[in-house]
C-alpha cells in the first residue's frame, strides 16, 4: 500500500509540473489547469488510502464546507476583484499549513506517534511560522484591496523595532522550544506572535504596493506548504509547495524591477520621500500649459490616426471601463486602425491584472503586449490613449534624478505624435508626484471618469 | 527524522524550486493572474496534510485542527482550480 500511494503522489507531482508547463501559452493553459486539478485529485484520493485515515466523517464534513465556500467564492467573484480573491485563497492556504502543524504536534503530545526529534521541531516552528504570517498577512491584503481596511500607507509607532522584537521573540522561542519541546505554551505563543507579525507587516504597504505583496504571500503560501510537507516527511508537499515558492519569488521579483525598488524597500512600507508629504519632493513642479479636450474634437483626432496604443491602469479597474474599452476597440479596427494594448509590468493591483480585465472584455490576448515588446513602437505610433494610469508614463522617471519614481521602467508614450491621457482630474498618482507629461506640448487631457468618458468618445467616433 | 531522511528531503525541495523557476520563467505576462490562481490551488496541496490529521481513529484536539484546516484547504484547492478555469477559459486569440 505504501509504494502505491508513494507513486501516485509521484504521478500526481509530475502532473503539477505539466499544469504549469502547460501555462507557458494561452492555448494550452486551460489545458494545463486541468492537469493541475486532476494531480490535486489523485492526491486526495491516495491519501483517504493512508493507514492511518481511519475515520472519515471530519474529513468529509471539511471537505463539503470547504468545496461549498470555494465555489461559491470562484464562481462569484468578479474579475475586477480578482486581486482580493487571490489574497484571501492564499491565507487559506497558509491558515491550513499552520494548522496542519499544530495538528501534528498535539498527535505527538497526545498518542507519541511521532518521538519528539529536533529536526520535526525546527520544521514544525518553521511551519507555525510562515502558516501563521500568510495567513493573517493575506486576510489584511485581502481587506485594504476590498476596501474594509485603508488601501494607503499605514504607519505605526515602533514600527521597525516592533516587527524586529516579535520577530527575534519567534526566533528564540523556537530554538527554545526545539529543546524543550513539551512546553505547550510556548508553542501557541509562536503561533500566536505568528499570527501578529502577519497584520503589522502588512499593514503598512500601500495599494500600488500590492502586486508585490500579493505575489510574496504567494510565495509564503507555497514555502508553507513545503515546511509541512518537511513535518510530515512528504516529498508531494515539499515539491508542491517549492513550485508554487519559486512562482511566487519570481513574480515579486518582477513587479520589484517594475517599480525600480527593492524588495526591503517595499515591504518596509511606501515611497520613502514621497506620499502625502508632499509639497517637499515637487522639486522641479513642471508646469505649463495643460490643452484639454472634449470628445467631438477628439473623435475628429482618431478619425486620422492610423495605429493607437492603448495604455490601461488602475483606474480603468477602479471604472469597471474594460467593456466600454472594448467597445472602442473594435470600432477602431473595424475602421481599419492598428490597435493595440501595452502594459507595464506594475499596472493595477496584481501581476497580470489588466489582462484578465480586458480578456474578460474579449479583447484577444495577442493585442496586449508587454512593456518591452512595444516600447519602441511609441515614436511610430499616432496616439497613446492612457486610461488611468499615471506614475507608469511619467517622463521624470527617466531624467528627474530627484523624483522618488527615478529609474523606474516605463512605457515611452510622450514619444507617440499625440498623447491623449484620459483622468477624472490632474491629481497625482499613487507616488504623490505630478506628472510633467499633462503639460507636455503633445497631450491632450481628455477629463472623465472612464466609462463614461470611453463610451462618449466611441460614440463621437462612430457619428462622425 | 534521521539526518540522512532530512537530507533527502531538502534534496528533493531544492530541486523542485529549480523546477519551479525554470517552468515560470516562460510564463508570459500576460497569464500572471492564472499563474497565481493556478499554483496558489498547488499549494492547497496541505489538504494531504489535513486528511492525515482529520482521519485519526479517536477524536482528540488533533482531528478539531484537522477538520479546520482541511475546510481551508478545500477553500483553496476548489476555489483556486475554479477561478483560474473561469480567467483562463477568457484567453481567446482572434
Amino acid at each position: 500500500m505504501r509504494i502505491i500511494i508513494e507513486i501516485s503522489y509521484l504521478i500526481s507531482s509530475v502532473l503539477f509540473i505539466y499544469g504549469i508547463k502547460y501555462l507557458s501559452s494561452p492555448k494550452t493553459a486551460r489545458k494545463g489547469n486541468f492537469l493541475s486539478a486532476l494531480g490535486m485529485f489523485v492526491a486526495i484520493v491516495v491519501t483517504l488510502l493512508d493507514q492511518h485515515v481511519l475515520t472519515y466523517e471530519w474529513i468529509i464534513i471539511g471537505f463539503v464546507i470547504g468545496a461549498s465556500l470555494g465555489s461559491v467564492m470562484a464562481i462569484k467573484v468578479p474579475m475586477t476583484g480578482m486581486p482580493q480573491m487571490v489574497g484571501l485563497l492564499n491565507g487559506f492556504g497558509g491558515g491550513a499549513s499552520m494548522l496542519v502543524a499544530f495538528s501534528e504536534y498535539y498527535k505527538v503530545v497526545n498518542f507519541a506517534m511521532y518521538a519528539h526529534d529536533t529536526q520535526t521541531n525546527i520544521t514544525l516552528v518553521l511551519s507555525i511560522l510562515i502558516g501563521g504570517v500568510t495567513f493573517t498577512g493575506s486576510l489584511i491584503a485581502f481587506a485594504k484591496l476590498q476596501g474594509i481596511v485603508t488601501g494607503k500607507v499605514v504607519r505605526y509607532p515602533m514600527q521597525h523595532p516592533l516587527n524586529a522584537v516579535l520577530l527575534s521573540l519567534v526566533i528564540i522561542g523556537g530554538v527554545y522550544f526545539v529543546i524543550e519541546p513539551e512546553l505547550e505554551w510556548l508553542v501557541l505563543g509562536i503561533g500566536g506572535i505568528s499570527l501578529l507579525l502577519g497584520v503589522l507587516l502588512v499593514l503598512p504597504i500601500g495599494g500600488a504596493d500590492m502586486p508585490v505583496a500579493i505575489s510574496l504571500l504567494n510565495s509564503y503560501s507555497g514555502l508553507a506548504a513545503s515546511a509541512t510537507g518537511f513535518v510530515l516527511q512528504n516529498n508531494e508537499l515539499i515539491i508542491a509547495g517549492a513550485l508554487v515558492g519559486a512562482s511566487g519569488i519570481i513574480l515579486t521579483n518582477i513587479m520589484c524591477k517594475g517599480m525600480n525598488r527593492s524588495l526591503m524597500n517595499v515591504v518596509l512600507g511606501g515611497w520613502e520621500s514621497a506620499g502625502a508629504a508632499g509639497p517637499a519632493t515637487t522639486s522641479v513642479s513642471p508646469k505649463g500649459q495643460v490643452k484639454s479636450v472634449d470628445a467631438e474634437e477628439l473623435a475628429m483626432i482618431f478619425d486620422a490616426a492610423e495605429s493607437i496604443i492603448i495604455v490601461p491602469g488602475y483606474g480603468m479597474a477602479v471604472a469597471q471601463a474594460q467593456h466600454a474599452v472594448r467597445d472602442l476597440f473594435n470600432l477602431l479596427e473595424s475602421k481599419g486602425k492598428k490597435v493595440r494594448f501595452a502594459i507595464h509590468p506594475v499596472a493595477g493591483r496584481m501581476p497580470g491584472h489588466m489582462n484578465v480585465l480586458l480578456a474578460e472584455a474579449n479583447i484577444p490576448y495577442d493585442k496586449m503586449l508587454a512593456m518591452e515588446e512595444i516600447n519602441d513602437d511609441f515614436p511610430n505610433t499616432d496616439i497613446a490613449l492612457i486610461i488611468g494610469a499615471n506614475d507608469v508614463v511619467n517622463p521624470a522617471a527617466r531624467h528627474d534624478k530627484n523624483s522618488p519614481i527615478y529609474g523606474m521602467p516605463i512605457l515611452n508614450v510622450d514619444y507617440a505624435k499625440t498623447v491623449v491621457i484620459n483622468k477624472r482630474s490632474l491629481n497625482v498618482g499613487y507616488a504623490g508626484i505630478d506628472n510633467e507629461l499633462f503639460f507636455y506640448p503633445n497631450t491632450l487631457m481628455y477629463f472623465g471618469d472612464a466609462k463614461e468618458a470611453i463610451t462618449k468618445l466611441t460614440h463621437e467616433i462612430k457619428n462622425y | 527524522m534521521e539526518s540522512l531522511g532530512l537530507l533527502m528531503l531538502i534534496y528533493v525541495f531544492v530541486l523542485a524550486i529549480f523546477v519551479g523557476f525554470e517552468l515560470i520563467t516562460k510564463v508570459p505576462p500576460t497569464l500572471h493572474t492564472p499563474l497565481m490562481s493556478g499554483s496558489n490551488a498547488i499549494s492547497g496541496i496541505t489538504i494531504v496534510g489535513a486528511i492525515l490529521s482529520a482521519g485519526l481513529e479517536e477524536f482528540t484536539i488533533s482531528t478539531i485542527l484537522g477538520m479546520v484546516s482541511m475546510v481551508f484547504a478545500t477553500i483553496n484547492v476548489v476555489g483556486g482550480y475554479l477561478v483560474t478555469d473561469r480567467m483562463l477559459k477568457m484567453f481567446k486569440k482572434k
